[in-house]
């Protein structure tokens, strides 16, 4: 036979080689060039560096008493006191990385237990899909923040167990996602056609199913990070956190309630109140750029009719 | 009859008289010069594309995936898909240019003076509605087509040959067969008495017999009512028995243009002559002759005649100047070398070699003995007994829903609720491929039906055909490099592939790698599920063209599994017909193909459309201008 026309071009230049192959990359990549996903990624990106860099350009140390109770912000204390006389300043540059680091180790072992979970329940099913999914709707029952209070409340108030608390929480959502992406992938003929060699079970999923599911992953990831955040400062607001002397932004909104009143210092509330809620609307919205770009909701018309019409998917 | 040119300017085909019977009628459907662009600046999808369409009559549109046939289609009603822009032309009904209405214009034309009947029925019809009341909507959304609705409702009904009865009305769609979905369908689309109706393969998913039944129904329909159609179609063998006319689509533009009799009797575009040679003939087994490469896409398109990258005929100048259509043997030609060709006299196909025949000594690769298969508690195979030969191929035909592909899926390990024995060189085997041992899942390989999703998305092809190899054989990275190389030569595919992603590779280039990753076990028994029928006819020449040469090189057995009676003559030399799960019939593919015993196979010989063309293309071709091309 003759040689073949190539439709494509035949040497595709590195870089692109590269994002075929990590296909994660290259989502991340397009995500970030949508306006939505700028924006998105330029917030968490701002809050991330002062919970970084804010520790060490802090101008007080954020536990000492340095001036009275709820004082108005000055020149001396540019966001005013909080209810022990401490900067708010400090606090607040202080306060977030742990609770971002925190955040960060919970959603990602919240994913990898729930996608565990959801993957093997879709593609053993039978009685494994039956139990895992059960014990997935027993604890959907509970409300994600109540599990989490109880399962600290069991095991006490420990950073690490926090962490696997708020992780564990996460868990079964991330299983329900993972489970209905898997039961699509794993009725595709590519996997029939390892399984008709005897490939083990365990190699199938991790090995052919496991790269299918990367945009379902990474979606759920950022969602994840977000309640992360959420109900972290939410424990720590209703003092289920890092024990108090230490400055958390959680915390410190739970007990500087007080400084809302008009004669007090409201700033103690409204800066870490805020920095929160931007860090949230910065990871939700960069999740929902990378969401559409996995589905491809932004795709302009003509590059959707070229590919509706040749019956390929995106890279 | 029509031109292929360029609307207004002068035609360079010149007027014929209407010699034919029938052709006095009135010309209903003019379309001019039609361009569709990807966005407003973007590339060509079709262009240049001018036919007309009588009364009464069919014109076929046929092309090959991507060839534009559903794009122009789809203009005809004046819409684009989402992405794509009508730039240029007209399309005139009865006179009126549909693309120069309003979007009000629009809807009121569609339904009323346009319908349309989509392929797939089963999504096309409202699940939640019932059938009596999607075939009222119609007309009561276009008042004054008719004064008794109900009366019309039964009246369609009967015309497309569904019984009207009330109960049929009270009846949702999922509880009428694919047949008759498609005639409520085709129902629907006659109830307003249209003057064009566009049909996009219409009878795609239906098996041979239905298929027959709905397009007589259409071709009767059209008849009575006057009604010009347009029926989209990548079956050539379909087109050729229902429609006067016929348009072939290439790369956005149509190439030829003439009546059935003469395009498909005498091709003159190597295009047309390509394709026509591709279609498996049920009477003979010829060697299928598939074209080479694929088509370019909108975009990549290159200057000059865009076939002459896989034209044999091709010289310098087809590729700098793109070919205007001209008037030879009676139908219009976009091929500078056309009046050359057309006096070539076409040979025909070669006959297939028989294989040497066995000396009725050898025993069989793999045995079935009354093996009955269940889904659930329900039966869908039962009393299969069946023989595979050594190095030969065995054809197992049935329509959908014959439990063919279940039968393939049993023999591989797929499907595992099943009774009887299936004894392979002797061995017995367990119904879980899991279950079997590992040199037999090596010695038994399976082709997917549809290369689409058959390879993993996220993979190189060299992962994909290297991943057996791994699993198998204890082999060093050299080796199995070197291996992987050789197979995907064998398979005609570079060495360039190596480091592709499926969504790279055509249907074709994909359907090779899933061959290559079966080859390269070393296997010696294939079984091939329905493994062309996701291609397009001139791939599939190639794909079965590649199996047979494959399989005598490597002295396969071979089990194809086909609802194609035609491609059985040219690949196989026993076959089994299969029908509601039972074996019909069982012989050599000559005694059953033709001296079919049962009533069955007779049915299912007859249905299966053909093109008609034996010894046609040896013969002289009508005299010019026998046909009108006005």
């Amino acid at each position: 036979m003759a040689a073949l026309t190539p439709a494509v071009p035949l040497v595709a230049s590195a870089p692109v080689a590269k994002l075929r192959r990590h296909q994660w990359l290259s989502i991340l990549g397009q995500a970030v060039r949508t306006p939505r996903g700028a924006v998105g990624l330029t917030l968490t990106t701002l809050i991330v560096l002062l919970a970084a860099i804010g520790p060490s350009v802090a101008p007080y140390n954020p536990d000492a008493f340095v001036g009275i109770p709820f004082a108005k912000p000055s020149g001396q204390f540019l966001l005013g006191t909080d209810y022990l006389g401490r900067d708010v300043l400090s606090r607040t540059l202080d306060g977030g990385w742990e609770l971002l680091v925190m955040a960060l180790l919970a959603t990602v072992f919240g994913l990898i237990v729930g996608a565990t979970a959801g993957i093997s329940a879709a593609y053993l099913r039978g009685r494994a899909d039956g139990l895992i999914m059960r014990t997935v709707d027993v604890i959907l029952a509970f409300p994600q923040l109540v599990f989490a209070l109880l399962l600290v409340s069991i095991l006490g108030p420990k950073l690490w167990l926090i962490v696997l608390a708020v992780g564990f929480s996460h868990a079964p959502a991330c299983a329900r996602v993972l489970r209905s992406a898997t039961l699509d992938v794993s009725e595709r003929d590519f996997v029939k056609a390892v399984e008709l060699q005897g490939m083990r079970s365990s190699t199938v999923m991790r090995k052919e199913i496991l790269p299918n599911l990367i945009s379902p992953i990474m979606v759920e990831a950022g969602l994840r990070l977000t309640y992360s955040i959420v109900i972290m400062a939410g424990l720590s607001y209703l003092t289920f956190g890092p024990p108090p002397p230490l400055p958390n932004w959680g915390t410190d909104i739970g007990l500087n309630q007080l400084g809302l009143a008009p004669a007090a210092n409201l700033w103690s509330v409204v800066v870490p109140a805020t920095l929160i809620a931007l860090l949230t609307i910065g990871t939700n919205t960069f999740t929902d750029a990378i969401a559409r770009v996995a589905i491809g909701v932004d795709r302009k018309p003509e590059e959707a009719a070229l590919l509706d019409n040749i019956g390929v998917q995106a890279a | 009859m029509s031109t292929l040119s360029d609307g207004n300017r002068a035609a360079p085909v010149a007027e014929a008289p209407v010699a034919e019977a029938g052709r006095g009628h009135p010309v209903r459907l003019e379309v001019k010069d039609l361009q569709i662009r990807l966005g407003d600046a973007g590339p060509d999808v079709v262009s240049k594309v001018s036919f007309s369409v009588r009364a009464g009559e069919v014109l076929g549109l046929v092309g090959e995936s991507g060839s534009g046939k559903t794009t122009v289609a789809l203009a005809l009603l004046g819409h684009a898909r989402r992405g794509l822009v009508i730039s240029h032309g007209s399309v005139l009904l009865d006179g009126t240019d549909v693309l120069s209405l309003d979007g009000r214009q629009l809807e009121a034309l569609r339904g009323a003076k346009v319908a349309y009947v989509p392929q797939d029925p089963s999504a096309s019809l409202n699940p939640t509605l019932r059938i009596g009341s999607q075939l009222k909507e119609a007309l009561e959304v276009h008042p004054g087509t008719s004064e008794d609705i109900d009366e019309r409702v039964a009246q369609v009904m009967a015309e497309a040959h569904i019984d009207a009865s009330p109960a049929m009305l009270r009846r949702y769609p999922h509880q009428l067969s694919g047949g008759q979905q498609q005639r409520v369908a085709i129902a629907m689309a006659f109830s307003c008495r249209p003057s064009l109706i566009v049909l996009d393969e219409p009878t795609t998913g239906l098996d041979v017999t239905t298929q027959r039944h709905v397009l007589d129904t259409v071709r009767s329909l059209c008849n009575t009512y006057g009604v010009a159609a347009v029926y989209v179609s990548h079956d050539l063998a379909v087109v050729g028995g229902l429609v006067a006319d016929v348009a072939v689509m290439y790369a956005g533009r149509v190439i030829e243009l003439g009546t059935t009799q003469q395009v498909f009797g005498f091709p003159v575009h190597p295009y047309s002559r390509g394709l026509l040679a591709a279609v498996p003939s049920p009477d003979r087994a010829e060697v299928l002759v598939g074209i080479d490469g694929q088509p370019p896409r909108p975009g990549r398109r290159p200057q000059g005649c865009s076939f002459a990258p896989r034209c044999s005929f091709v010289v310098d100048e087809c590729r700098t100047t793109t070919p205007e259509p001209v008037t030879v043997a009676g139908r219009a030609v976009r091929c500078l070398r056309a009046a050359e060709i057309e006096e070539r006299e076409r040979v025909r196909a070669e006959v297939v070699a028989p294989p040497a025949a066995g000396d009725g000594t050898r025993t069989p690769v793999l045995t079935l003995r009354d093996v009955l298969v269940r889904y659930g508690s329900v039966q869908v195979l039962s009393d299969i007994n069946l023989d595979v030969m050594p190095e030969s191929c065995l054809a197992v035909v049935g329509e959908s829903g014959s439990g063919k592909t279940t039968l393939a899926r049993c023999i591989v390990g797929l499907h595992q609720n099943w009774t009887g024995e299936m004894t392979f060189e002797g061995a017995q085997l367990s119904a879980k491929a899991r279950r079997r041992p590992k040199e037999l899942l090596q010695r038994v390989q399976y082709i997917f039906q549809n290369p689409y999703t058959s390879l993993n998305p996220r993979k190189t092809i060299g992962q994909i055909v290297s991943q057996p190899l791994e699993h198998f054989f204890d082999l060093s990275h050299g080796e199995r490099s070197e291996k992987v190389q050789r197979v995907l030569e064998n398979v005609s595919l570079g060495a360039d592939f190596f480091n592709r992603y499926p969504d790279q590779l055509s249907g074709g280039e994909r359907q090779r790698v899933a061959i290559a990753r079966a080859l390269v076990v070393d296997p010696d028994l294939l079984v091939c599920d329905e493994v062309t029928s996701a291609l397009d006819v001139s791939v599939q020449a190639i794909i079965v063209e590649l199996l047979r040469r494959l399989q005598s090189e490597h002295h396969l057995a071979m089990i194809f599994i086909t609802h194609n009676l035609a491609l059985v003559r040219s690949i196989a030399q026993d076959a089994v017909v299969l029908c509601e799960g039972r074996m019909v019939e069982s012989g050599t593919v000559d005694e059953v193909l033709e001296h079919p015993k049962e009533a069955y196979t007779i049915r299912l010989m007859e249905d299966v459309p053909k093109l008609g063309r034996a010894g046609t293309w040896a013969a002289p071709p009508e005299p010019a201008g026998a046909a009108s091309l006005a």
